[in-house]
């Protein structure tokens, strides 16, 4: 499994769904960084095969449009850029 | 295939061949240039990737039937533009966001979810008896009445896999 790891605060479990050509995607990623937290991140679109697909329906339990980013902070899920509830979820 | 492959000076190219289109056709890029470049970036690499121009913001699957919906413009493009001011990945946007009249919020996913899309009904077209049928851009909604549609949409450029049979 490709996933990538950020240092900073450990906030718990923050998982990171993200597209590498998407910009939401990007600035949700650079918004974690600004804000120090500890996180790991998946760029969906360079998996293949069955990673692709464990990984899609991974994604889509926590978010049935399976759109991108999809953000999981401690089990709740936020989908797109929405900077004010990815600051509420993270306790900023 | 990764954003950082593509070369500079083709992100450029086809920056401002896509301006020029968009503008010819009375929509508009957003003016964002670093946020717009990289979306044109990713647009590059899902044509090489898959063989067409899928929406950077969207997995893209590789069968292009299955993502004829998403490829750019996307078929919801000009409701995200009409309701959000923005299409969904923000490649697009309104005159009161070019303008800076309005500023850019990010917008929710439109796309029906994998399961909606897998039972999708395209409506049947209206029966007038006309003596030629009436294809319609489900992109743009740009109408022509003949046999065929035209390789590229006029309007939005999109290709004529994208028309539907509207009027027959």
């Amino acid at each position: 499994m490709t996933v990538e790891h950020v240092d900073g605060d450990d906030r718990g479990d923050v998982l990171l769904y993200a597209l590498s050509t998407c910009q939401w995607c990007r600035k949700t990623k650079e918004l974690l960084i600004e804000l120090g937290v500890a996180f790991d991140y998946i760029y969906v679109d360079l998996l293949e095969g069955s990673e692709l697909e464990t990984v899609f329906e991974e994604v889509k339990t926590y978010n049935p449009r399976v759109s991108f980013p999809t953000l999981v902070i401690n089990g709740r899920s936020i989908a797109g850029f929405q900077e004010e509830a990815i600051r509420e979820a993270l306790g900023n | 295939m990764k954003p950082e492959d593509i070369p500079d000076e083709e992100v450029d190219r086809r920056y401002r061949q896509l301006d020029e289109e968009a503008e010819t056709g009375g929509y508009h890029l957003n003016p964002d240039t670093a946020f717009t470049r990289s979306l044109v970036r990713g647009l590059i690499v899902n044509e090489r990737r898959y063989g067409y121009m899928g929406c950077p913001c969207r997995l893209n699957t590789g069968n292009k039937e299955k993502d004829l919906d998403i490829i750019c413009p996307c078929d919801y493009r000009d409701p995200d533009l009409a309701d959000f001011d923005a299409c969904y990945c923000a490649l697009y946007v309104t005159e009161p966001i070019l303008t800076g009249q309005k500023e850019l919020r990010p917008l929710p996913e439109r796309r029906p979810p994998p399961e909606e899309r897998a039972h999708l009904q395209r409506p049947a077209p209206a029966r007038l008896s006309l003596p030629l049928p009436v294809l319609r851009c489900r992109v743009c909604g740009y109408l022509c009445a003949r046999t065929e549609p035209p390789e590229i949409c006029p309007i939005c450029r999109a290709t004529k896999e994208r028309f539907e049979r509207f009027i027959e």
